[in-house]
């Protein structure tokens, strides 16, 4: 599997997909919109709004936090914009999630649909700065993007001033604390809350926090409307999404999908399985494996990212790996998450690789029960998800494992990307 | 109108010292590590006096008492992914 080829398929020839809103100008041109390209298409950001229009719309629109979380974009802003002084807008591009590049492939292609919704999200909260944080690893683009805002600033666009930041690359340094913590000058590791960014993040001003496709969708919505929004996808679940897919699936890539669709309707996106699948990710190292044979309807949580894995891997020892990853990843501030992640990274090595006795079982169980709502993040709750699952979507296995030890698959290399490198904590935090 | 109060702890500051669970055993119990695990955040008031004693005792200023109160005023703290 190669993570490498997960960028948007060009398709010059191709009419533009079904489902394509903020990846359209790249279907139409093939290239990267600059600001002139962006400007023909989509004129400039409409920042002169009735206060509280841009609140209203996104709201009504039903737009939800495409960083994972899926909070409702509306009723952030107005929480930001209800409180007293000037706010500050951040735009999280840091996509730390080692299976996504969709954030990475919008800010390539559609950088300015991007600065747009910075520049309305700070309009409508009454920032005057608006802060993007892109992780170290990607200087490149984080370079082009500092010349971008330099041209809109030049053509006299935003009447806010636009910063591009690197920070670390850690899995945790773009958790949303961690980037309020960074941009006050302290490392990018997650704070205790309250105060919550919202009430009191950079600067000690009051703090909105997008990830960068929400504030894309944003940009759209402002122009077009919330009606046109909840023209694609469905009542619970309206607009597009961005997604990565990969694995065995024909056609790797990042698509924009209309949301609330079936793991199986995404996959056809990408030309459908290779071969016959023995596992899928979706949400990736904080998502959930789902069950086998996928359900035709069933909308998966989190499906900006789905991970086809083939028939001979074995999604135990898959699952220890990512866990091992998210113990090493832990700023060590928090005593459940520091001991508790390895701790359960170690019993499902134990389970995968290992002879276990009967008491792991028990033992995992209790320690995953221990994981959620007990640090200053929600990093042990991601990691506690993801192995709750495992052991759900992998129960023959888990019983097969138990009774007579590794299976075949076990030994093979993992597929998931699992970064290699040191524990977080020893390359530091600013 | 009087309502119950809620614990919580802020893990990023708190070391283990395990002071918490020895005088509020009604609400808190240790983990393998020795990390506190609150089995109901809610106090009543029988317990208040015990409650903040633990708080009180707490070396690092880790265990919070705040009075429950609606939570729909203000976004939850979110989901995150
Ligand atoms: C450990 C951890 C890592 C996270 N990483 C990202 C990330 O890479 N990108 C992102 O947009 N949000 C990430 N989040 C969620 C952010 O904290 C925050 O909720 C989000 O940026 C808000 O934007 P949204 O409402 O548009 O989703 C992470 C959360 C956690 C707990």
């Amino acid at each position: 599997m190669n993570f490498e080829t997960a960028t948007a398929i060009a398709a010059q020839d191709m009419p533009v997909p079904y489902g394509a809103r903020l990846l359209a100008g790249w279907y139409a041109t093939g290239r990267p919109a600059d600001l002139s390209d962006h400007l023909a298409r989509y004129g400039p950001a409409p920042i002169d709004g009735a206060p509280g229009a841009l609140a209203d719309a996104v709201e009504q629109a039903g737009l939800t936090g495409r960083g994972g979380g899926a909070f409702p974009t509306g009723r952030k802003l107005r929480a930001v914009a209800g409180r007293r002084g000037p706010a500050v807008v951040v735009a999280n591009g840091m996509e730390s999630e080692p299976a996504s590049r969709k954030d990475e492939t919008l800010l390539d292609l559609a950088p300015h649909l991007v600065l747009d919704g910075a520049v309305l999200a700070a309009s409508a909260t009454g920032a005057t700065v608006a802060h993007v944080c892109l992780p170290r690893t990607r200087a490149d683009q984080a370079e082009s993007l500092s010349r971008a805002t330099e041209e809109r600033h030049r053509a006299g666009l935003d009447p806010v001033e636009i910063r591009v930041h690197t920070l670390p690359h850690h899995f945790v340094s773009s958790e949303e604390t961690a980037l309020v913590s960074w941009l006050n000058g302290g490392g990018a590791h997650p704070r205790s809350t309250p105060p919550r960014p919202f009430e009191k993040g950079v600067g000690k001003r009051p703090t909105f926090i997008a990830n960068v496709e929400t504030l894309a969708h944003m940009a759209l919505i402002a122009r077009y409307g919330p009606g046109w929004f909840r023209e694609l996808g469905s009542e619970s679940a309206p607009g597009t999404t961005l997604v990565t897919l990969s694995g065995a699936v024909r056609h790797p890539g990042v698509y924009e999908i209309p949301m609330g669709g079936s793991a199986r309707q995404a996959l056809a996106t990408a030309g459908g399985p290779t071969e016959r699948l023995g596992a899928v990710l979706a949400g990736g190292f904080f998502g959930s494996w789902l069950p086998m044979p996928l359900d035709p309807v069933a909308q998966p949580r989190g499906a900006g990212v789905l991970v086809a894995l083939p028939e001979d891997t074995c999604g135990l020892a898959e699952t220890a790996g990512v866990l091992a990853y998210l113990g090493s990843q832990s700023a060590r501030q928090c005593g459940p998450c520091m001991f508790g992640i390895p701790s359960v990274a170690d019993d499902f090595a134990e389970l995968a690789w290992g002879q276990p006795d009967t008491a792991l079982l028990d033992r995992l169980n209790g320690r995953l029960g221990l994981l959620p709502g007990r640090g200053a993040c929600r990093h042990p709750d991601g990691a506690a998800r993801l192995a709750t699952s495992a052991l759900l979507a992998f129960g023959e296995e888990v019983v097969r494992h138990m009774q007579y030890g590794p299976c075949s698959r076990a030994g093979g290399p993992l597929r998931l990307p699992i970064p290699a490198g040191p524990p977080a904590a020893e390359e530091g935090w600013r | 109108m009087n309502r119950d109060h809620e614990l919580s702890i802020d893990f990023a500051a708190c070391d283990g010292h395990g002071l918490c669970a020895e005088l509020l055993p009604e609400r808190i119990t240790l983990d393998e590590w020795g990390y506190p695990v609150i089995r109901d955040s809610t106090v009543p008031g029988p317990l208040l006096t015990h409650a903040k004693r633990a708080v009180a005792a707490c070396p690092v200023l880790a265990l919070r008492l705040t009075r429950a109160r609606g939570r729909d005023q203000q976004p939850q703290r979110s989901l995150h992914r």
